[in-house]
């Protein structure tokens, strides 16, 4: 903290106070208005703040704060302070806040909004940064993805110093990583194609088989990877396979620990001092958490853009354990409510299936054309009174998850 | 994703059935080999529209298409009557065009149309597929620059959209999909890019991006409720005078001057984009009467919740 200028010192003062206030009279977790006020102060404080620590950028679609999370606690191997913007507030002010919190870190894992990267790349000067996947996301608000990796291919390539690791398996990730000096590619799987039919390169149709992707035009391919998620394992640098049993349920989460691995051996911390980290982590800022409500067992999942609902699907519980769909259309989830017509929802036949939030008469008209039976309830305790057995599901996007998250209890 | 794989088969079966020349000839004969579809039978309005088309260059891609002469023409409004062959959707480039919710058209119109007992045949058409030149009803999706330039120069090449259109098939087309349709539009860097000149319309890029709910009174000649939907979109188009406005802007930005979409016959496109037909289900009936005739009306319980958005929707924006 002393090598701080003095100014970037008040800053970060500033912002803790602001953050414990912030956090005492329950307007949030204190994250980012932390962060609001020590930039104010100090415009180039998140740069200062970064200097002399070995920062990991994380950055994608989806899983930034899941693999934000596996990584700080993979790097947990090495017995030093790391810090991170663990709850997702992943814009310049939320990172500054983050790091002003744990100033005497040497580690830093930091989420990273998409369309920032660029510059966080240029203030912090990472050592790592990991690219997860790219996909359709409120576009009402954010970039057109092949803009945002084009934008992500100019930083990369001037960035001399660090490390990518990059999921080979999104091609519109491997384009934008491909500038980069040096690349660790992961075989991280893409469940959604959706958004990369075409080669980013010169657009013609992509063929795919199980060896990956390649275009039939222009010759861009699938890279050849060093870290592998094969089923439930994961295949090391070395060749070595282990299973990851993790806790955290489903394929994402299986991909975003196998890059979690990747970053972590970076570090020099080995698979077999990172795994079991990474099995101990439950939930993600409440996400997958269990809550019990009214003799109910409920589970929260977190989905908010096409590729996510698909992830969440993934991991449901067997039918015809019920689910509640949740969703708003507030500026963080994005105005336009076009997207949940990209979500097939048929995989939720044979179970029953609960509709809220405000905009639930846009999902009960794209229910009815899936022919999915569904009920309208008023919020996730009308839900769980309507269920039969003990369980529910939960899917929600951003504020309709952050609504019942405040009703249920922000447990971790 | 085993569904659109299978539908990309079925795509390629179609693409096949309908364009190779030794299936073309069973298929004119009438004796649907194989294809467990019939004869196809030919909608008077193709006729017309056909017969208004000069040179007939659309056609030299695939040479003769399916002849009109195979087939005494049934009058409109007897047409469902006297189809044999199921209301045919495609659904063109969905690799290239269909950014946000473009498939909700798609399964809108399926519903809508299974509903009166029509039979409906879906095929999802990639752009390295030919486009089949007899479907009834081409949708068209919005899609970013770049893939928005690949598509327009691929359909060129093609030729199968333009053949359906100048021959009298619906086409409905949103956002970079509707512009696609024009004469020129802007691509990445504003730099004109030629489009199909199927609508005489011609789209620029404007000074700042239009996002946000649009509403708009539709041409009443078309007898289509109000329109509700939402806009993103930086364009702006000029219409020449072979096209109709489809309708004036009340709220949001449409084509810029006031107006909202455009058609000319049965090709129709808007700046409403992904699932424009969801809220409009009215726009939804125009398409497929234009290739069914008149419609029966649909039982108020399946129309219950596409009314309550449009309510929830004109409300909210105090339309």
């Amino acid at each position: 903290m002393s090598k701080l200028p003095l100014r970037a010192r008040l800053a970060t003062s500033l912002s803790g106070a602001a953050g414990r206030v912030s956090r005492m009279t329950g307007r949030g977790d204190g994250s980012v208005i932390g962060g609001v006020l020590g930039l104010r102060v100090e415009p180039e404080l998140l740069r200062l703040l970064a200097a002399d620590r070995q920062v990991v950028l994380v950055t994608g679609t989806n899983g930034k704060t899941t693999t934000t999370r596996l990584i700080t606690a993979a790097l947990g191997a090495l017995g030093q302070d790391v810090a991170s913007n663990a709850f997702g507030a992943n814009m310049e002010a939320g990172l500054a806040s983050a790091l002003g919190r744990a100033p005497d870190a040497p580690y830093a894992v930091l989420e990273t909004d998409e369309r920032y990267l660029p510059a966080v790349i240029e203030a912090t000067q990472p050592r790592v940064v990991v690219l997860l996947n790219l996909s359709r996301d409120q576009m009402d608000r954010a970039a057109e993805i092949w803009l945002t990796a084009r934008r992500w291919r100019e930083a990369l390539a001037k960035a001399d110093g660090c490390v990518v690791v990059a999921n080979a398996d999104d091609p519109l990730i491997a384009w934008a990583a491909s500038t980069a000096p040096r690349v660790t590619w992961v075989a991280a799987g893409q469940r959604w194609h959706e958004d990369s039919w075409c080669c980013p390169e010169c657009g013609a149709h992509l063929r795919r088989d199980e060896l990956g992707w390649r275009c039939g035009e222009c010759g861009f391919a699938r890279p050849s990877t060093r870290w592998v998620l094969s089923d439930e394992s994961v295949i090391d640098d070395t060749g070595k396979m282990r299973e990851l049993n993790l806790a955290l349920p489903g394929r994402a989460n299986a991909s975003n620990a196998v890059i979690a691995l990747a970053v972590a051996s970076h570090f020099g911390a080995t698979v077999d001092q990172a795994l079991p980290r990474l099995r101990a982590v439950k939930s993600v800022a409440g996400r997958y958490t269990q809550v019990q409500r009214r003799g109910r067992l409920v589970r929260l999942l977190l989905a908010k853009n096409p590729a996510g609902w698909l992830e969440a699907f993934d991991v449901l519980a067997p039918a015809p354990v019920p689910v509640l769909l949740a969703v708003n259309a507030q500026t963080p989830d994005g105005k336009d409510t076009s997207w949940l017509w990209d979500v097939d929802y048929r995989v939720l036949l044979g179970r029953p299936v609960y509709v809220a939030g405000e905009r639930r008469i846009d999902l009960a008209v794209r229910l009815e054309a899936d022919q999915v039976p569904f009920e309208l309830v008023d919020g996730i305790d009308d839900a769980i009174g309507r269920v039969d057995g003990g369980e529910l599901d939960v899917i929600a996007n951003y504020t309709a998850f952050q609504q019942i998250r405040a009703l249920v209890g922000r447990t971790e | 994703m085993t569904d659109s794989v299978g539908r990309h088969a079925a795509a390629e079966e179609l693409a096949e059935t309908l364009i190779l020349p030794a299936r073309r000839e069973s298929y004119v004969n009438g004796n649907g080999q194989g294809l467990a579809r019939g004869p196809v039978v030919r909608a008077a309005g193709r006729h017309e529209a056909r017969a208004s088309v000069t040179g007939g260059e659309a056609d030299e891609d695939h040479g003769a298409r399916l002849t009109d002469a195979a087939q005494p023409a049934p009058v409109a409004g007897e047409r469902m009557a006297n189809r044999t062959s199921a209301l045919r959707l495609v659904w063109v480039y969905p690799d290239l065009l269909s950014t946000y919710g473009d498939r909700g058209n798609l399964l809108v119109l399926i519903r809508r149309a299974k509903l009166r007992g029509i039979d409906v045949e879906a095929v999802e058409v990639k752009s390295d597929q030919p486009v089949p030149n007899q479907g009834d009803i081409y949708l068209l999706g919005g899609g970013e620059d770049l893939p928005q330039i690949l598509a327009a120069n691929r359909l060129r090449k093609d030729g199968g959209l333009v053949a359906a259109a100048n021959h009298g098939s619906v086409v409905f087309a949103v956002c970079a999909g509707y512009q696609v349709l024009g004469h020129r539009f802007g691509g990445v860097e504003g730099e004109p890019v030629d489009g199909l000149s199927i609508l005489d319309i011609t789209s620029g890029r404007g000074d700042r991006r239009g996002v946000g709910e649009l509403v708009a009174d539709v041409d009443p000649a078309l007898s289509v409720p109000r329109f509700t939907g939402f806009e993103n979109h930086q364009g702006v188009t000029r219409l020449g005078p072979g096209a109709r406005p489809l309708a004036q802007v009340s709220l949001g930005v449409g084509n810029g001057d006031g107006t909202e979409g455009a058609y000319a016959g049965k090709v129709l496109g808007t700046y409403m984009h992904g699932p424009a037909l969801a809220r409009n289900p009215g726009l939804a009936d125009l398409l497929l009467s234009w290739v069914a005739g008149r419609l029966a009306p649909l039982d108020p319980d399946a129309e219950e919740w596409a009314s309550q958005l449009r309510a929830e929707r004109l409300a909210a924006v105090g339309g």
